[in-house]
């Protein structure tokens, strides 16, 4: 998993509450043997005209010019300002595929989903719950100001804002150390790898027929 | 205090238990088919992680292979849906790109992967055994942990050879007494999830025991764990005893000599002891227990063969009411109705539940010189790999089955949830020997009713349900 400890990132909106998995990736994309590819279909019914069919090239569809994702100002971004209970609804992992295959790494919003939430942290991306009214400032700032970005610090759990000001943030340790170290469950689980090995050895010893190389 | 089965598997497998309660359990055997592992090796790739054990793996193509002899003899060019050709060539190019074992399309020993495992000996008693697919459950016959995971836990097991677990509880089903004829251990799988709800089991693993469930046959006891998943226990158990060694003995990958006779005091070891225990029993009386037929959308929806079909007014809740309702509705029957009054159009003998060659046996003993009834407009006899249709063939049930007007095809999970070609049309009605009736499962608007392949060979003569016993007995 990608390491994060401080992103510099540009801001983009999606300005509505309730945003749920299905709107973030499309059913039929779940089809797909792939846990990455789906960058170009986040927001797919949104983000464009015609309907999106797994495994099809998305460069020559037509665009929702007004999609906020499409406008020029926001290509690039890396975090991504919602609205509250994003990422409601079914629990599949595609979400956060999309959305780091999209580009994003963070997420504002006032709340999200709980298997979101823990979809995120398994992928690498931090979700930051602020409270209303700081989200309602950070919308408006972004507004007014052309390639508005903020700097997150997720060691320190500050965000910086380009005036100065810094913003608290919290997450919990687990999740947080996770992605500092750039650990997922199976990083966690291979720093045990001595553990593992030890056991294994005396497995063996005990079952050694369980071993044996299958020749197929 | 003694010890229940389980411990003895959980104990021997852990590795280090965790402060939040989870534990970390060395897992054995990793069963590996097309359609829950793609991710995973993705996952592998993009971390650049190498598999944790090569030799725990074994692979093999089943849910979306063509069941048509003559698709079949094309490989994976004769499978004409794109998404599933990739999924199956996906699978062979990862295995052959990490170099995993795998038993490929076009083998004798390919079949369904609960079929292949214990055929080949690849899972063995005292095992822990994962498998990115629920019915991972049925390799527990053989007195080993096995149970269903998701797809980044696939990767997990791939990564680190290890599961992150909780432990469960220990529920025991006893069945004692003597099954009556025509009674078989699918009929003990559905009278039990009648009894305990889909939900009984959960959290907990299932041990099946009792002198019925000694008397089953390794296939019977496969059966029965199967279905452990049906009452909501992701693991299904039953102890080692002869009939166990017996089976295990003549796999291709049992262990040989020296190893046998180690591997043997061990597995002789594998069931509760006398003062184990559990934290719920359930018994069941054999002689009770008559061939079943589900009539709802949910395994639990099950009635005798001589029973009706529930009234509104049995139900005790507005909610069970209104479940009753969107069942019937959706199976397109009438409450109280007799079940051998319904009339299903196709009949499916096949899936991990039932393909093995007991089944094909207990079908095959019903058909023979009969013919499919009238109303019947498809029956398809899909064996669980080709060894059990290699042996079938050899003792003449494909020509019975042919004979009576059925399809015998090529081994795979075929109608048991329609991922191929095999599926039912809208409103169609099935009589299905596999594990799940819900909505859609064997195709949209699809309508199936769980039985054993007796029953099913059964109702395909009679074109509709009936006592199997009544159809042995010369009745028709
Ligand atoms: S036969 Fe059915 S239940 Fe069994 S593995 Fe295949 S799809 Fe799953």
């Amino acid at each position: 998993m990608k390491v994060f400890q401080r992103l510099d990132g540009l801001v983009a909106p999606m300005d509505r509450a309730n945003v749920d998995t299905d709107l973030i990736i499309p059913k039929q994309f779940l089809k797909s043997i792939r846990r990455t590819g789906f960058g170009p279909n986040l927001f797919d019914e949104l983000r464009y005209l015609d309907e999106g069919q797994p495994d099809s090239d998305c460069s020559g569809r037509p665009l929702n010019e007004e999609f906020p994702l499409n406008f020029p100002r926001y290509q690039g971004a890396s975090i991504l300002l919602a609205r509250e209970n994003f990422g409601c609804g079914s629990s599949r992992e595609h979400a956060p595929w999309a959305l780091d295959g999209a580009g994003f790494r963070a997420i504002i919003a006032p709340s999200f989903a709980d298997i979101f939430r823990s979809n995120c942290f398994k992928n690498g991306l931090l979700p930051i719950a602020l409270d209303t009214k700081r989200v309602d400032q950070l919308f408006t700032q972004m507004y007014e100001t052309e390639g508005f970005r903020l700097v997150i610090d997720l060691e320190q759990q500050l965000i910086e804002i380009p005036n100065g000001e810094t913003i608290p943030f919290e997450t919990d340790d687990f999740g947080r150390n996770c992605l500092l170290k750039g650990l997922d469950d199976i990083g966690i689980t291979l720093q045990q790898a001595n553990v593992i090995r030890d056991f294994e050895r005396q497995h063996q010893a005990r079952f050694p027929w369980v071993f044996e190389t299958l020749e197929v | 205090m003694g010890k229940t089965l389980y411990d003895k598997l959980w104990e021997s497998h852990l590795v280090e238990a965790r402060d939040d309660g989870t534990a970390l359990i060395y897992i054995d055997r990793q069963l590996l088919h097309e359609v829950t592992s793609p991710q995973a090796f993705e996952g592998l790739r993009l971390a650049g992680r190498q598999p944790w054990r090569i030799s725990a793996n074994i692979a093999v193509p089943d849910h979306n292979v063509s069941t048509k002899a003559n698709e079949r003899a094309q490989g994976l060019a004769g499978v004409a849906d794109q998404v599933s050709r990739i999924q199956l060539q996906t699978l062979d190019d990862n295995c052959a790109e990490y170099q995993i074992p795998e038993i490929p399309l076009n083998d004798i020993r390919q079949g369904i992967v609960h079929v292949m495992g214990p055929e080949q000996g690849a899972t063995l008693p005292g095992m822990t055994i994962v498998c990115g697919d629920s019915h991972t459950s049925t390799h527990g016959a053989m007195a080993a942990l096995a149970h269903g995971i998701g797809t980044s836990e696939v990767e997990h097991v791939m990564a680190t050879g290890c599961l992150i677990q909780r432990k469960m509880k220990n529920l025991r089903v006893t069945v004692e007494g003597v099954l009556p004829a025509g009674v078989t251990g699918k009929d003990i799988a559905l009278a039990i999830v009648g009894e305990i709800g889909t939900a009984g089991g959960t959290g907990s693993a299932i041990e099946f025991a009792g002198s019925a469930i000694r008397d089953l046959t390794m296939e019977g006891r496969m059966t029965l764990c199967n279905m452990a998943i049906e009452a909501g226990a992701r693991a299904g158990l039953v102890a080692v005893d002869e009939r166990t060694l017996q089976y295990v003995a003549q796999t291709p990958f049992a262990p040989r000599d020296s190893q046998w006779e180690q591997a043997e005091a061990y597995w002789r070891t594998l069931h509760s002891d006398a003062d184990a225990v559990f934290d719920r029993e359930v018994l069941l009386d054999a002689a009770k227990i008559q061939p079943q037929v589900t009539w709802g959308t949910s395994p639990e929806m099950v009635a005798a063969v001589s029973g009706r079909v529930p009234r509104l007014e049995d139900m005790a809740t507005d909610t069970a009411r209104q479940g009753l309702e969107r069942a019937l509705t959706y199976m397109g029957l009438e409450p109280g109705m007799s079940i051998t009054d319904i009339r299903p159009d196709v009949i499916f003998i096949g899936s991990c539940t039932n393909s093995r060659i007991e089944d094909m046996r207990a079908a095959a003993a019903v058909l023979k010189g009969k013919r499919v009834a009238a109303n019947i407009t498809q029956a398809l006899v899909v064996p669980g790999s080709g060894l059990v249709k290699q042996q079938a063939e050899a003792e003449g049930l494909d020509q019975v089955f042919k004979d009576a007007g059925m399809e015998w095809r090529e081994p795979g999970c075929s109608m048991c949830l329609a991922m191929n070609a095999d599926k039912l049309e809208p409103g169609q009605r099935c009589a299905s020997t596999s594990n799940r009736n819900f909505e859609g499962r064997q195709g949209f608007g699809g309508r199936t009713h769980l039985v054993s392949p007796a029953m099913a060979a059964a109702a395909a003569v009679a074109g509709h349900f009936t006592d199997v016993r009544d159809v042995m007995e010369g009745g028709l």
